[in-house]
């Protein structure tokens, strides 16, 4: 089966205010099959928010897309013209941003949002936007569907305005959903509800998706594969249950060891430290040659300074990009 | 609804309290309206003093104030010494000339303000919006008095236009039709004035109000969803920055009775202007106060309708947030 | 509810004590009826000096009405608060004065609470100006000691708290609340914004901080796994009302409320082993 959308070698960087390019994503490679549910995993400075705009180009005037391409039904969305980008964005890959209190129109009423989306796409006449912004409403709200279509954003929870922007990316039926973040601000049972809502739109308009967010157990049973972003590049991908229960990038093995883990503890865990991942962060401290990861590995080899590692294919469906496994 | 009343009783306090105002540094400047005719000889004291009490000069302020409110409730609004008439029916003739002017150069404005603001925030930083950028500020420094003293010589030195006035001379004998005509071309030159100088801030504000805008989370969105750039502009940007602009639309509702005096007394335009100068000067009292009345009334409907605006755009002030 | 002498073993009086907390929030139009239900609904507990009291609910339970009222930013409607011994509540002014800066509050996001126009530097020293008795040298001093305390490096001192990560806005946010040496730490969600690793970090801290200055914690979250590592004692907010309270391991292991199961049942684990046992 051939991918719906592939990403090959893509690599962006950003002019700092002081004039130099910084590097957000180096060579990022990857295809999204049909129905599946590919997880993001990403950190701040891993590059993530950029690779959900830079695919539909939505970036911001200071970003540049240095190479890579992008290829979605028959052609590179990387050097489509603006009219036929114009037309896949919300039509055939729609993006769901951070922060729905933000990226909604505060002045708009939640039908009329979705209701813009459809008439942007050709659907025509009065009539039948009506008609479809309910079913779409329908769809995404089991109940109350009618007052939430009636209200503006600030009257609504949460919850219910990212179920609004889940309505605005599949009003047109999409091929595959880009949700960057979607449940970050949301509490846990919120954030299963809206899972929920992915998983159910998942099985009956099998659209793909690519999920992207900071907290790997939201992938636990829910995202087919899971890819692991670190410092623009790709660290690890993988059947999720395999990535899951056994990463193999240190990076990834450090990060899920540092998250709480209070079931798999006989006693109390009170005043326990937890794990951490030594060293920094941030964007400007990544070296510049060998491996990005490098710096704040505990198990780094001397080969890991002077090179990059390329992916390894582990076994068939899981690759990792680590000296460890080469050879 | 008691919103709405608090409003109106409000507003009508402030009226009150500015005509009093208004009567008492009028009253008390120095010098009333008989100084010129004592200083002439030929009038006798006697004459001075006999128009003096006729006129109520020489009562107590509170009881002329009083007997003014008096008028204004009559619909008369004192008495003109100039024009020896009621002062009413005076403002509303210069009251309706005026608005002639301003309502016409406000609707202007704001018609070339709103397109060009947009086109500008779209094109921030670019070449063109700079060029546009010093064209309003150029605008802007000009004074108002060279821009209409300038369009006036233009009128003179080409003959295209009347240099002044509201008709011509022959008005009397045109056809309904061509006293239109005729009105329409005395209104160019200040019309024009008006609008220049109203420009330059007005442009600004809604290229501000939309760059603003389209800076957004929920604008960017909207282009995710593939939105078209017309609809971006107008059904998402421009709504989204109504607040600031409907505020400063409020001011423009605001001073069409007082923003368009100088223009009117440099180009002769037959408004509130040149009478509220004229008795400010000849210290004609209560057409000054009623002048200002009036100025006042545009003034907090102005807001006032602004906040109405408000209110119906914005509905996070209509309604209560839910949940959150 | 009161706390018995936890297993530190002193036998002393609450640091901080809540009796029938209540908050009600006016009514602002005919229309609103739904606020009928008041914000906090009789919450009472205490903390004891030098332990953490986690607060945990969903969003909309009350919690963050809670943080609030403790931090003195909202009076309640009725209620008492007791920090010390004194009624903060009611307080005069002048002694609430003194009492204030002992009782401080660390946000969600570090972003909003702090000026961006500011430099590192102000933002640290703006807290310490307030102590008119500190000269300028013990005042620079005071700063680079706080923070060196979070883990902070020197050379950040010059830029606006924009330039920072997530993880050291929120070690800033740490550092400018100890700054006046506060014996209460209220930390409203102050996890959740960040990353899982930069989580790991900042727990850590926090529990360092604890163990060498003594501090005493409410731990606002909806995090119940992040809870357990940092908190004594776990209350359960449901609609405005502690439903369930105890040791936190005791709440984690064996929830007895359907509000505690359904906030463990939601904390999203990475592999999924069996749920804790349900006590019938």
């Amino acid at each position: 089966m051939a991918p719906v959308l592939e990403i090959q070698d893509l690599h962006v960087s950003y002019r700092s205010g002081e004039g130099d390019f910084h590097a957000a994503l180096a060579g990022v490679s990857f295809g999204l099959m049909p129905g599946e549910i590919l997880g993001v995993l990403g950190e701040s400075g891993s590059g993530k928010s950029t690779l959900a705009v830079s695919l539909l180009r939505l970036l911001p005037g200071n970003a540049k897309i240095l190479r890579g391409t992008v290829h979605f039904e028959g052609q590179d969305l990387l050097q489509a013209k603006p009219e036929e980008l114009r037309q896949i964005r919300g039509r055939r890959i729609s993006l769901i941003f951070q922060e729905p209190s933000l990226a909604l129109h505060p002045t708009m009423r939640a039908s009329e949002q979705v209701r813009q989306v459809l008439a942007a796409h050709g659907a025509s006449g009065k009539n039948a936007l009506t008609e479809r912004t309910r079913q779409v409403f329908a769809e995404v709200f089991p109940e109350e569907a009618d007052r939430i279509a009636r209200s503006y954003p600030h009257q609504l929870s949460g919850g219910q305005r990212q179920r609004v922007l889940i309505a605005q990316a599949i009003a047109c039926g999409p091929a595959v959903v880009i949700a960057d973040e979607p449940t970050a601000s949301l509490d846990p049972a919120t954030q299963m509800e809206i899972l929920g809502v992915f998983r159910t739109l998942r099985e009956k308009l099998g659209l793909a998706m690519i999920f992207i967010t900071h907290n790997p157990a939201l992938f636990s049973g829910f995202a087919d594969r899971v890819l692991v972003l670190y410092g623009g590049r790709v660290a690890e991908l993988g059947p999720a249950a395999a990535v899951l229960a056994s990463p193999c990038h240190p990076y990834t093995k450090a990060l899920f060891a540092s998250l709480p883990a209070v079931f798999d503890e006989r006693g109390s865990v009170r005043g326990k430290r937890l794990s951490v991942i030594p060293g920094d962060s941030s964007p400007s401290s990544l070296p510049r040659e060998g491996c990005c990861f490098e710096p704040r590995c505990t198990e780094r080899m001397d080969i890991c300074k002077e090179r990059e590692p390329s992916l390894v294919n582990l076994n068939g469906s899981h690759t990792v990009s680590c000296f460890k496994y080469e050879g | 609804m008691r919103y709405l009343l608090r409003r109106i009783g409000h507003a009508f306090f402030l009226l009150v309290g500015v005509s009093l105002l208004a009567f008492l540094f009028t009253a008390l400047a120095p010098g009333t309206y008989l100084d010129e005719m004592r200083l002439n000889p030929q009038i006798a004291p006697e004459t001075v003093l006999a128009l003096r009490a006729q006129y109520g000069l020489d009562k107590p302020l509170p009881v002329r104030y009083v007997s003014w409110l008096n008028s204004v409730v009559h619909g008369e609004m004192g008495f003109s010494f100039a024009y020896n008439s009621p002062v009413a029916p005076l403002l509303l003739v210069r009251a309706r000339n005026t608005l002639l002017l301003t309502i016409t150069a406000t609707l202007l404005a704001w018609a070339i303000a709103l397109p060009l603001g947009v086109w500008s925030a779209e094109r921030l930083g670019r070449l063109p919006e700079r060029l546009l950028s010093w064209g309003t500020a150029a605008l802007l420094v000009v004074p108002d008095l060279a821009l209409a003293l300038g369009l006036l010589l233009f009128a003179v030195k080409s003959g295209w236009f009347p240099s002044g006035g509201m008709a011509s001379l022959d008005i009397e004998i045109l056809s309904p039709l061509n006293k239109l005509r005729d009105l329409a071309w005395h209104m160019v030159l200040p019309v024009t004035a008006l609008v220049l100088t109203a420009l330059p801030l007005l442009v600004r504000h809604v290229r501000a109000a939309i760059a603003d805008v389209l800076r957004t989370p929920f604008l960017l969105a909207a282009v995710g969803h593939g939105i078209p750039r017309r609809t971006l502009l107008y059904r998402y940007a421009l709504p989204a920055a109504a607040n600031p602009l409907i505020s400063l639309f409020g001011f423009s509702v605001g001073s069409l009775l007082s923003g368009s005096l100088l223009i009117e007394v440099v180009m002769s335009w037959p408004g509130l202007g040149p009478l509220l100068l004229e008795a400010i000067l000849s210290r004609d009292l209560y057409v000054v106060v009623g002048g200002i009345l009036f100025s006042t009334i545009f003034l907090v409907g102005g807001n006032f309708l602004a906040d109405l605006l408000l209110y119906w755009a914005d509905p996070r002030i209509r309604t209560e947030s839910g949940p959150r | 509810m009161k706390v018995e002498a936890s297993s530190s073993g002193h036998d002393m009086q609450p640091l901080l004590k809540v009796e029938n907390l209540v908050k009600r929030y006016a009514k602002r139009t005919l229309a609103d009826g739904r606020a009928d239900m008041p914000a906090l609904n009789g919450v009472s507990f205490s903390i004891l000096p030098g332990t953490t009291l986690a607060v945990v609910g969903e969003s909309g339970s009350g919690k963050s009405t809670l943080a609030a009222c403790l931090a003195c930013l909202e009076s309640p409607t009725t209620g008492s608060i007791w920090y010390a011994g004194k009624d903060l509540v009611n307080l005069e002014e002048r002694a609430r004065r003194e009492v204030r800066p002992q009782l401080q509050l660390i946000f969600q996001d570090p972003a909003s609470s702090l000026n961006p126009r500011w430099s590192v530097f102000k933002v640290l020293v703006e807290p310490l100006m307030l102590q008119r008795s500190l000269t300028r040298e013990e005042r620079n001093w005071r700063t680079s000691s706080l923070l060196e305390r979070v883990g902070l490096s020197p050379d950040i001192v010059a830029r606006p708290p924009t330039e920072l990560s997530g993880g050291q806005r929120q070690r800033l946010a740490i550092a400018r609340a100890l700054a006046l040496e506060p014996k209460l730490l209220i930390l409203d969600e102050a996890l959740s914004a960040l990353d899982c690793s930069v989580q790991a970090l900042i727990a850590n801290l926090l529990m360092e901080l604890q163990s060498s200055l003594g501090m005493t914690y409410v731990f606002i979250t909806h995090d119940l796994a992040m809870a357990a590592y940092l908190a004594d004692e776990i209350a359960v907010m449901d609609r405005g009302r502690i439903v369930e309270q105890g040791p936190a391991d005791r709440i984690v292991k064996h929830p007895q409320h359907e509000a505690t199961r359904q906030l463990l049942a939601a904390v999203p684990r990475i592999t999924r082993p069996p749920l804790p046992a349900v006590e019938q």
